[in-house]
């Protein structure tokens, strides 16, 4: 408890600046847009959509669904898709963040990942479903997206945490 | 630690739930104005701009990937490659004045019988840029658009056959829809015996199908389908697929017929755009709906 306090304090005094906030989420869109075929297509995280989330449960005042929506925008233009799809599926994936935000420190990352998995599996469901009303076809495999994001999810909190107690320690020094 | 932190959102504007449901409402708007009327393609292409750099950043690491890999090649294997090139160019070469014999002869006995013949404007060639990106989706991004006067509805094919149509075009970049997306329709023709249908896409990369063909008409196994002309959107004559599967099960009317693409719809990275067809000539409209004109023109002359 005592450590979390110190490492909260921290956090309190250097909040992730708005520019690393806006470059992760350029990174991601960068790393959405990298030429994916076949099995990397369908296995490919929505690193948009894990950055997202990351950032609306641990900067709420920064990344809301706003932010969420205006991204999701530029992803359907980025992948041809109805514009709207993705503003959708990333707005309502953006306020389950939200929510999950004021309990996020009580549970721990393994705790953490069936809530997020959960969120991910909504997203991906909202995006086919309304993929479906419009072409009337879906494809089960769509959804092997929602392991990786979340697998990638647990990979950017495991460093983040990294990060933080780096310059945590530094600090401290 | 709940009171250090409380739940801030709501001292700023309006309640979480009443945004949320504000965007959702939102969301929906724009996937209905989208479809239905289609007039959000300027706003599209305005939005494209702000991704465009990230895009083409997207691109590099494979290029210079390629890069990469060709000067790896060994110098035998480029040479060999080259000789092997310049014999097929001489063999074209030969084709090709035969062909522009054929196209002066062509243009003489149409002139004959007076028939309109479209002279070919220059083709642009044009390099993939990525692929469909959505797995529901059998569409390829070119690095061709406005800058290069590409139109929607121009067609894209390779050396090898039809590849798909532009649907779309950005200021540096154009969509292309390939015959396999689900989408896509493509009069044909039967090159054995003309006979005429459509061959639609399935959304699967290596198929196409012909549906609405009876189970008597005369088509087989390894015939070669041709695009017919019929509508004024692909010209006469480009190669477009092969039948694999004919499958004429009696209990339906009609023929279940499978297809394979000629062109390299997924491999091919350079494709040639062929320019803009000119427009036939409008349909003539049904006699129908004029009954209700003629009755106004009497009532105005009356």
């Amino acid at each position: 408890m005592v450590d979390d306090l110190d490492y909260r304090k921290a956090e309190l005094h250097k909040p992730t600046s708005r520019t690393v906030i806006i470059l992760t989420l350029l990174l991601a869109l960068f790393f959405n847009a990298l030429p994916w075929q076949g099995i990397g297509l369908i296995l490919r995280p929505d690193a948009l959509a894990v950055m997202l989330l990351y950032w609306s449960m641990n900067r709420p005042s920064y990344i809301g669904m706003g932010v969420a929506w205006i991204a999701g925008l530029l992803a359907d233009v980025g992948d041809a898709s109805v514009l709207g799809q993705h503003a959708l599926a990333y707005t309502i994936m953006a306020y389950g963040g939200l929510l999950l935000h004021r309990r996020l420190h009580m549970f721990h990352l393994h705790q953490q990942v069936p809530q997020i998995f959960g969120l991910f599996f909504l997203s991906y469901a909202i995006y086919a479903f309304t993929h479906w009303q419009i072409n009337q076809i879906t494809m089960w495999w769509y959804f092997l997206g929602c392991f990786t994001s979340t697998l990638m999810w647990a990979l950017v909190n495991v460093l983040a945490q990294y990060l933080k107690q780096r310059r945590a320690d530094r600090d401290n020094a | 630690m709940e009171t250090s932190h409380p739940f801030r959102f709501s001292d700023r504007g309006p309640s979480s739930l009443v945004r949320l449901i504000f965007l959702i409402a939102l969301s929906i708007l724009l996937i209905f104005v989208d479809l239905r009327y289609r007039s959000l393609e300027s706003t599209r292409r305005t939005l494209s701009l702000l991704i465009a750099p990230v895009q083409r950043l997207a691109v590099l690491p494979e290029i210079y990937w390629d890069s990469f890999r060709e000067r790896m090649y060994k110098q035998d294997s480029v040479v060999r490659y080259n000789i092997a090139l310049e014999q097929r160019h001489q063999r074209d070469l030969i084709l090709l004045q035969r062909l522009q014999a054929l196209e002066a002869e062509n243009q003489r006995l149409r002139t004959l019988t007076s028939l309109t013949l479209p002279n070919v404007p220059s083709m642009t060639v044009t390099e993939v840029l990525y692929s469909e990106r959505d797995v529901f989706k059998r569409r390829i991004w070119i690095d061709k658009g406005m800058n290069a006067n590409i139109q929607p509805g121009q067609i894209v094919l390779d050396a090898k056959g039809l590849v798909g149509q532009v649907t779309r075009v950005y200021p540096w970049l154009s969509e292309v829809s390939l015959i396999t997306d689900k989408d896509q329709a493509v009069p044909v023709q039967v090159q054995r015996n003309g006979l005429r249908t459509f061959v639609q896409g399935t959304g699967n990369i290596a198929n196409l199908s012909i549906r609405f063909l009876p189970i008597t008409a005369d088509i087989q196994v390894n015939d070669i389908l041709i695009t017919s002309g019929l509508d004024g959107v692909y010209p006469l004559g480009i190669p477009v697929a092969r039948v694999v599967k004919v499958d004429k099960d009696g209990n339906t009317p009609f023929a279940r017929i499978l297809c394979i693409p000629l062109g390299g719809v997924d491999e091919a990275r350079h494709l040639t755009i062929m320019p803009v067809l000119p427009k036939l000539p409008e349909i003539p409209v049904d006699p129908v709906p004029e009954k209700p004109v003629k009755g106004k023109q009497k009532k105005h002359g009356g």
